[in-house]
């Protein structure tokens, strides 16, 4: 725990100042009554003396001044721990809040290189790990210094030298917590290393629940399984055994003390210099002062554990955004659609160029269609065209202007996006088909259903568009989903649309009324269409054959056939008959 | 949540002997008063130097067994509760591996993931400390009120009121919170649903630019869950403050009663404080119940919810029937007035379909968006059963074989292409463990893959990210496709598995599955008619029916279906 996680912590905690000083008061109230309890009912006890010998009136009142501290203290000690679980509550959504807006708005390169499963446990596990450690600290830390300092005070009070006593023994219950919650913290973080492990693989094998029966893989996942189970109840084992040694162990050395204040106490009494009484007040107050050691150095174990997921999520947090639009940045209204791509590099990595010295220039109303091998550059293109990767080398150009010169909003915007990666969010088809856009009336949404012949099925969905489907579309299969893409995107209205193998997983019938409803629409407009599927690109004005990042054929459909490239035995391979 | 106990079984020694221990443990502390008692009347009533240093050794050895029991306590507690939730977690697994496709399509990920890992960590929390204290807390309790009545039993029926007005207070916190915990675990679930869907749709997401709506949608839920964080807290908060008011209330009234027994001269004031301390006692030890009881109550939440995963009986039917043997005159696959209908769904996916498959051909399955093609295909495999009507292979009814005896033979290449975290070979591994590298390599030849694999580097031991994201679509595909072939199976189903394929290297790969194993029987299913034009007979599926069967040749002659498709991808042949 350093200070500078410490002031980042403080940041998020001064909106709940307030709450905070409350506890802090609180915890100071209730523990201090808490302390003045035990000295009432002494003094209860000394109006009760024997047979005959009871000062009732004393008595009664004392008993009221029990009952009503007791109220108060209880009250106080209410409102701290209210206070605390407002404050843990919401100073960990609030964290949780900004992970969330902070993930959207990463850079995809970000998101594509860190697995799904790690943030995910930073968001989820670590926020709420913190919440639990926090809440335990809050509650205990403070109730824990006004009580010793509260008995420490007593005791001096009572017996100096006895209390000096306790004093210089104190830092052996410390010591003795110390050398446990370090080791603790080592098997905590091993605990906690393998948890993630655990978690992983059960992630991927629930994806992959179907896979591994059709491989009849159960016995050996489960196998697998095992291994790192057994792996995870050692370390386990061992972080519960370390962590739970540490209650006993310091409870261990307050015995020692107490038993030292016992024979100390007991030789001062036997010179006359304490009476009985005081030392058994003495006595009771050592326990009273040692019982937040133990609670103390409990929570300071969790603590370390806590802020070990806190800087999890905190890094997260403060991970860098996407960079933000320029402030001079156009907002792209309605654009013809004219695009220039010119001196294009692009890569992810350093070592391995992509996309090499790309340039294109595209007439508003051309449809562009792209074809070429896996792994040619087509993803990467889109990528580019849309801003979700920045360009360091070259320039794409929108009716003139720079991309990087245009709000991503408006570029993202004007351009329809069909990806192969057809994902849909759990929600309404209703929800799926506006994204967000509520302008959009319902006849319009039935219309465009209708013009992407998506409305025949959603029809027969148990409750049609307000059918809700949760993530990954359920039991739709691959074509529907992706008639729902693409009525989605059509939607959007935009300026220029990219289809990307948008339409890899419905038939061909299908497809062709679907395109001509995208080419009603796509009418005038401009449209880059990548496609395996050489009937879904050959009516396009230009087809770019790429390879390795370049652009090794381009021409319409006729003209690359006459070449006899490339295109041309791409083309050839779908009508050759098979070997037999 | 009764069934998870079962789970406890095996580690039953040291649920025994763990409360056993801390409870010698607590007895020990119940010593101490009467040794600093004997310190002080003995000792330093006689003066005895001596006497008070032994006494105030035997302090220090009563706290050193106390240290040594409380260890092998928290040992045996730690290990129970470890060793039951990997008992657990191993079961859960299990379950999941028994599952059948039906189940998996309607039970979500999340909640699967949720409860695999977060909550029996819970579990396992609350067991260990349930076995720590589980023994501990009560006899600390009861033996305060048992020592209270032997020491005035009058005063003592102030105890025996308090504990029930507690019990009273721990029970209602109790039943008010676990409810409300469960929720609270539903809502967390919905968080995480919302994380993963806005990692995965990311790209679609920028492209609508839904960044805000998602964040005001996630700060929506997670206003809820905190809220209902609070609310519990608000309720379970109570129980510290409540057992703090109740206690000294009673400390005032045992005083009150206590003043009038020493008047009368029935107690003494010696027996008055060590009552009160009796009292005190109590409340130390409710305190550290308190929190106890939280922490149970939301282990228990979570137990409801994994029980609940695990009540389904065991549904992998016992089917004894080995893969069955060629028959003469028997069809090798056989559908039979088949149907097909999804859980939760209104319609018939697939409807009366009848048709034969005879070994070693090629079959081509083609038809519309959602016409049930995939559908189809799972049944041979096996993963769905036929609601009406059957589907057989060499005149047996697929439900009768045995399922493993069944997918041995089968392999099937899904639409979504699934590679595991691991090495290329691991992976290929999958379709047979003994598989030697020569007979990977052969596979990936067929597939297509061998030229991408070898100059990947280390070929074979090139390492797989979670879920292969280091691959293209095409790579994964034709990988998907070799771990197939590996398993050298009798049927080899083709789920549109090339679909991210050229069609050039759909040729190569489709030639090369040909001059396989002359026995081997295949099921293309494809949009493209190029891959299935050349099949021995093509289905075609329309509308989860059947609209015609035959070869290309017929189809193109005599279905209109089959022709529209064909003439969408081959204009220039339409005659």
């Amino acid at each position: 725990m350093n200070r500078a996680f410490l002031k980042k912590l403080y940041k998020y905690l001064k909106p709940y100042r307030l709450f905070l000083l409350l506890s802090v008061m609180m915890a100071f109230i209730s523990a201090l009554i808490t302390l003045y309890i035990p000295l009432l009912t002494g003094k209860a006890v000394d109006c009760v003396l024997g047979p005959g010998k009871v000062d009732f009136a004393g008595t009664f009142g004392i008993m009221a001044r029990i009952a009503l501290a007791a109220v108060i203290s209880a009250l106080s000690q209410y409102l701290m721990n209210i206070s605390n679980n407002a404050m843990a509550g919401r100073v960990v959504r609030d964290m949780r809040d900004a992970a969330f807006s902070k993930i959207e708005r990463l850079p995809l390169k970000y998101l594509d290189n860190h697995p799904y499963g790690d943030l995910l446990s930073r968001v989820i596990s670590d926020a709420d790990q913190f919440s639990d450690g926090l809440l335990m600290g809050f509650s205990q830390f403070f109730t824990g210094l006004v009580t010793i300092f509260g008995t420490l005070f007593f005791m001096l009070r009572l017996d100096f030298k006895l209390g000096l006593l306790v004093v210089v023994l104190t830092p052996l219950s410390f010591f003795v917590a110390r050398f446990i919650s370090s080791r603790t913290y080592r098997y905590s973080r091993r605990q906690a290393e393998i948890r993630g492990k655990e978690t992983a693989f059960v992630n991927e094998m629930i994806n992959g629940a179907r896979v591994t029966k059709a491989f009849n893989r159960e016995e050996r996942v489960l196998q697998d399984f095992s291994g790192i189970n057994e792996e995870f109840r050692e370390a386990s084992l061992k972080a519960t055994f370390f962590s739970s040694l540490t209650n006993p162990s310091t409870r261990f050395v307050n015995n020692v003390i107490y038993a030292a204040i016992a024979i100390v106490g007991a030789n001062s009494v036997m010179k006359g210099l304490l009476t009985v009484g005081g030392l058994t007040s003495f006595l009771s107050y050592a326990r009273e002062y040692t019982r937040p050691f133990n609670e103390i150095s409990g929570v300071v174990t969790e603590l370390q554990n806590a802020f070990a997921c806190a800087e999890r999520l905190m890094d997260l947090i403060e991970e860098k955004p996407e960079k933000p639009d320029r402030e001079d940045a156009v907002t792209l209204i309605n654009p013809e659609g004219k695009i220039d791509i010119e001196n294009l590099s692009f890569s992810y990595s350093d070592d391995k160029k992509l996309i090499e010295d790309f340039n294109l220039s595209v007439n508003p109303g051309q449809h562009i269609a792209i074809a070429g091998p896996t792994g040619c550059g087509k993803t990467t293109l889109i990528n580019l065209l849309m801003r979700f990767y920045d360009i360091k080398y070259g320039s794409i150009r929108v009716d003139g202007v720079d991309t990087l010169m245009v709000t991503r909003k408006s570029l993202r915007d004007s351009f329809g996006m069909v990806l192969q990666d057809t994902w849909l969010k759990s929600g309404t088809i209703r929800e799926n088909l506006i994204m967000g856009d509520t302008s959009v009336s319902d006849e319009e949404m039935i219309a465009a259903a209708k013009a992407c012949h998506a409305h025949s099925f959603i029809r027969k969905l148990p409750k049609g568009y307000d059918t809700y489907i949760s993530e990954d579309g359920g039991t739709l299969s691959a074509g529907q989903k992706q008639l729902l893409c693409i009525t989605r995107a059509m939607l959007s209205k935009p300026s220029m649309l990219i289809l990307d193998e948008a339409t890899s997983s419905i038939d061909t019938r299908t497809e062709i009324k679907i395109q001509e409803a995208f080419h009603r629409i796509m009418d005038g407009k401009t449209g880059f269409i990548v496609a395996h599927r050489l009937s879904t690109i050959r009516e396009a004005d230009l087809i770019l054959v790429m390879k390795d990042g370049n652009i090794i054929e381009q021409g319409s459909h006729e003209e690359l056939l006459a070449h006899k490239g490339f295109y041309n035995e791409l083309y050839e391979s779908q009508f050759a008959g098979n070997a037999t | 949540m009764q069934n998870l106990f079962r789970y406890l079984k095996p580690y039953r020694t040291e649920c025994l002997l763990s409360p056993l221990f801390k409870l010698i443990e607590a007895a020990f502390e119940l010593i101490v008063p009467l040794v600093v008692a004997s310190l002080i009347d003995k000792g330093i009533a006689a003066n005895d130097g001596r006497y008070v240093l032994k006494e105030g050794l035997i302090l220090i050895l009563l706290g050193a067994a106390g240290l040594i029991f409380s260890l092998t306590a928290q040992f045996f507690a730690a290990k129970a509760a470890t060793g039951f939730s990997a008992l657990l977690r191993h079961s859960l697994f299990e379950t999941l591996n028994e599952m059948d496709f039906s189940e998996l399509d309607t039970i979500g990920t999340d909640t699967l993931i949720t409860r695999m890992t977060s909550d029996v960590t819970q579990i396992q929390n609350g067991v260990n400390m349930f076995l720590r204290l589980l023994l501990r807390s009560p006899f600390i309790v009861f033996g305060a009120v048992i020592m209270a009545f032997t020491v005035d039993v009058r005063s003592a029926l102030v105890f025996a009121v308090l504990i029930p007005c507690l019990a009273i207070v721990v029970f209602v916190i109790m039943k008010v919170t676990r409810p409300a915990y469960r929720k609270l675990q539903e809502k967390l679930d919905r968080i995480t649903g919302k994380v993963r869907e806005n990692l995965t749709g990311v790209r679609v997401i920028r492209a609508f630019h839904m960044e805000d709506r998602e964040t005001e949608d996630f700060t929506g839920m997670d206003r809820e869950y905190a809220s209902g964080v609070e609310r519990i807290g608000r309720i379970s908060s109570l129980l510290n403050p409540l057992t703090l008011v109740l206690v000294n209330l009673f400390t005032a009234a045992l005083i009150y009663t206590g003043a009038f027994q020493v008047d009368n001269g029935f107690i003494t004031q010696g027996a008055l404080v060590a009552l009160i301390n009796y009292m005190s006692q109590i409340l130390i030890e409710l305190i550290k119940l308190a929190n106890l009881i939280i922490l149970i109550s939301k282990a228990v939440a979570c137990a409801d919810r994994v029980g609940e995963l695990l009540t389904g009986e065991n549904k992998r039917k016992n089917n004894t029937l080995d893969f069955p043997q060629k028959k003469n005159g028997v069809p090798y696959i056989s559908f039979e007035n088949a149907s097909l209908r999804y859980e939760g769904s209104p319609e018939a996916a697939l409807e009366n379909l009848s048709f034969m498959i005879n070994k070693g051909t090629v079959t081509g399955i083609t038809g519309g968006t959602g016409s049930g093609k995939s559908s189809l295909v799972n049944m041979i495999a096996g993963f769905y059963a036929a609601a009406e009507g059957s589907v057989k292979i060499n005149g047996r009814d697929i439900k009768d074989i045995d399922e493993k005896a069944l997918r041995e033979r089968v392999a099937i290449v899904f639409q979504k292409n699934t590679l595991f975290s691991g090495t290329i070979g691991e992976n290929l591994r999958w379709g047979d463990p003994e598989a030697t590298d020569a007979e990977l390599w052969e596979a990936l030849k067929v597939s297509q893959a061998e030229e991408f694999v070898r100059k990947r580097k280390g070929g074979l031991d090139y390492m797989l990210e979670q879920g292969g994201k280091n691959l293209s679509g095409g790579q994964k595909q034709r990988l998907c496709i070799a771990r197939a072939l590996v398993k050298k199976p009798e049927i080899l189903i083709l789920d549109d598995s090339a679909s991210a394929l050229d069609f050039a290297t759909d040729l190569k790969l489709r030639t090369a599955i040909r001059e396989m194993e002359k026995s081997l029987t295949v099921f293309i299913v494809s949009q493209r008619a190029a891959s299935i034009m050349h099949s021995d007979q093509i289905i075609v599926l329309d509308d989860g029916k059947i609209s015609g069967i035959g070869t290309h040749a017929f189809l193109l002659r005599e279905n209109g279906v089959y022709r529209e498709i064909y003439n969408s991808q081959f204009p220039g042949d339409a005659e």
